[in-house]
């Protein structure tokens, strides 16, 4: 499968076309989606079309764009205009957005070509893709097993070769995760460099777009694309895209990088065994690897299912029958209103949103979302202590490989705990990213996760490059 | 946080979000509720006196934009997705004369 950067160099340079390319890719989509379930909807017609004008435009002298012709898959979480944007859930079935993402219009801009629309768990909530309403994601290395969520279908469209590289969202770990049980790279960059705008809103202060790719260099070459100010995006921090290609090759030598020794129980014994190989690896090639504390980690799952559901109970307001979506009609406003999200939402979305009414209710405010909020400080300020002496850390992306289907839908806290690495870095606002290393249990990939401070993407870049060299 | 969730409590909560659960549906969400907030009483044992709560991770504050006209969403686009519009509106059920 070829690499994002080999299909710039070859489209840019007259060895490709982006005709052939995407005519690739649809290919293996034909022949496999129906098996893996990575697409919601796959635009073919409008992707030749897009693909035949970069075409002539290249042929007509026109500089190719830093992503000519490359072929990317989108979360359906983000807008499309006139192209259905489900979020996997039954509420929103059929609508057209009156707008794109700013992500969307970048990537065009750059010459990309959208291929469709993946699947998630409804509006990103889960970490197995078994909750969407349009039927679970298969993880291609193994079709018994769950691909992770939320965005599971993005990194299953990137590991089947259906798209050179796709973008996802991360509120808890719904990027990382699910690239690290596909075996592919996974980026949740720092809160505010990606545009929120046109994402559609779960848990507003951690939700963060990032790409999926098979390897490194075609994240750092797809980031450096997406990210940047937008004056849409209130979030936004008011500066332009970290450069980060340039510092792959610089390795790590001299590099500090950080062990967590309170790092919360319940990882698998084959996965801590690749972790241990990686600081290896990092140590070998120059790096130092320095003991941290972050004693507030233990108490992470606790304020993220605490804040991320009050945020969404208020976000998911808005899904009322009235402006978009589907109604189910009722003699009157509030009880089309009931009906209407009782009969759009699924289980796990309702159950959040109850979840997040409740801690935001009069009388428990301070005791639940009150309190979350007090100790997301405190798990801020471990990572700043830490980061005063190291500049990077790793832990592993998930606590298992990839996990049978059925095997967690019981029971909603088992579920939750699939997240306790990668929830951290929401909370604090950090970048992190998933690094395929190795194999675990039954032969499936284990991916390591490199963290850096706010607008530590350079370090986390250089130490994710060198752990893939190492791998 | 030391009260256990009620059925009660949950029926209040689900008109609160506009949610019409049946009663097996809040049985099981009490159940279930109570489970993770048994789960989430872990954090009781901080001491969190005299720490910021944290909003948002990037102090961002007062973003404005110049105050120009720029062009808006395509009115015929956006009520054209709505489930009912008339005359260039939403169309909503009566919201008065009903017990609400």
């Amino acid at each position: 499968m070829k690499k994002l950067v080999e299909i710039v160099a070859g489209v840019g340079g007259g060895s490709l076309t982006a005709t052939s390319v995407v005519e690739e890719h649809l290919d293996r989509i034909r022949t496999r989606d129906g098996e893996i379930h990575a697409f919601n909807l796959v635009t073919a017609d409008q992707a030749r079309k897009d693909a035949a004008k970069i075409d002539a435009d290249i042929k007509a002298g026109k500089k190719a764009g830093p992503l000519a012709g490359v072929p990317i898959a989108l979360k359906d979480n983000m807008c499309t205009r006139g192209v259905e944007t489900t979020c996997s859930s039954k509420i929103l079935q059929g609508w057209k957005p009156p707008y794109d993402a700013t992500v969307v219009g970048k990537l065009r801009e750059a010459g990309a070509v959208i291929v469709g629309k993946t699947n998630l768990d409804e509006f990103a909530m889960g970490s197995s893709t078994e909750n969407s309403a349009f039927g679970p994601t298969k993880n291609p290395l193994d079709v018994s097993r769950v691909p992770g969520g939320s965005s599971g279908g993005s990194a299953a469209a990137v590991s089947a070769g259906f798209a050179a590289a796709s973008l996802g969202s991360d509120t808890g770990g719904s990027i990382r995760q699910p690239a690290a049980l596909c075996g592919v790279v996974g980026v949740k960059p720092t809160y505010g460099t990606v545009s929120r705008y046109g994402l559609v809103a779960f848990a507003s202060s951690l939700d963060q777009i990032g790409p999926f790719t098979q390897d490194v260099r075609d994240a750092a070459t797809l980031l450096e694309v997406i990210a940047g100010h937008d004056p849409l995006d209130s979030t936004s921090i008011p500066q332009p895209a970290i450069s980060l290609v340039p510092v792959l090759d610089h390795g790590v030598k001299g590099m500090r990088v950080g062990r967590v020794t309170d790092l919360p129980e319940g990882c698998e014994p084959d996965v801590l065994e690749r972790l241990e190989a990686a600081f290896d690896a990092l140590r070998n090639a120059g790096a130092t690897i320095v003991d941290v504390e972050l004693p507030s980690l233990q108490y992470c799952l606790t304020a993220y299912y605490l804040i991320a559901p009050a945020e969404a109970s208020s976000n998911l307001a808005r899904y009322d029958g009235v402006r978009y979506g589907n109604r189910v009609d009722a003699p009157d406003l509030n009880a089309m209103y009931a009906a209407t999200r009782e009969s759009g939402f699924g289980e796990e979305v309702k159950r959040r949103i109850m979840l997040g009414t409740y801690a935001l209710s009069a009388g428990y405010f301070e005791a639940y979302y009150g309190k979350a909020l007090k100790v997301r400080r405190l798990i801020y300020d471990d990572f700043a202590r830490a980061y005063t002496k190291v500049d990077a850390i790793l832990t592993p992306t998930s606590p298992s490989v990839a996990f049978k289907f059925g095997s967690k839908t019981d029971n909603p806290l088992a579920m939750y705990l699939c997240d306790v690495f990668t929830i951290p870095t929401n909370l604090a606002g950090h970048p992190a990213m998933s690094v395929p290393f190795g194999l675990g249990a039954d032969s499936m990939p284990v991916g390591i996760q490199v963290l850096a401070t706010t607008l530590g993407e350079q370090s986390m870049f250089k130490v994710a490059a060198e752990l893939e060299r190492a791998s | 946080m030391t009260e256990k969730i009620s059925r009660e409590t949950v029926i209040k909560v689900s008109r609160l979000a506009r949610l019409s659960l049946g009663p097996e549906q809040a049985e099981k969400m009490t159940a279930q509720l109570a489970g993770m907030l048994e789960h989430f009483r872990d954090i009781d044992a901080l001491d969190l006196a005299g720490v910021e709560p944290m909003t948002q991770p990037y102090p961002i504050k007062n973003v404005l934009r110049e105050d120009v006209e720029v062009e808006s969403l395509n009115r015929e686009e956006v009520l054209g997705q709505a489930p009912a519009a008339e005359s260039g509106r939403f169309r909503v059920p009566p919201i008065i004369g009903f017990d609400v």
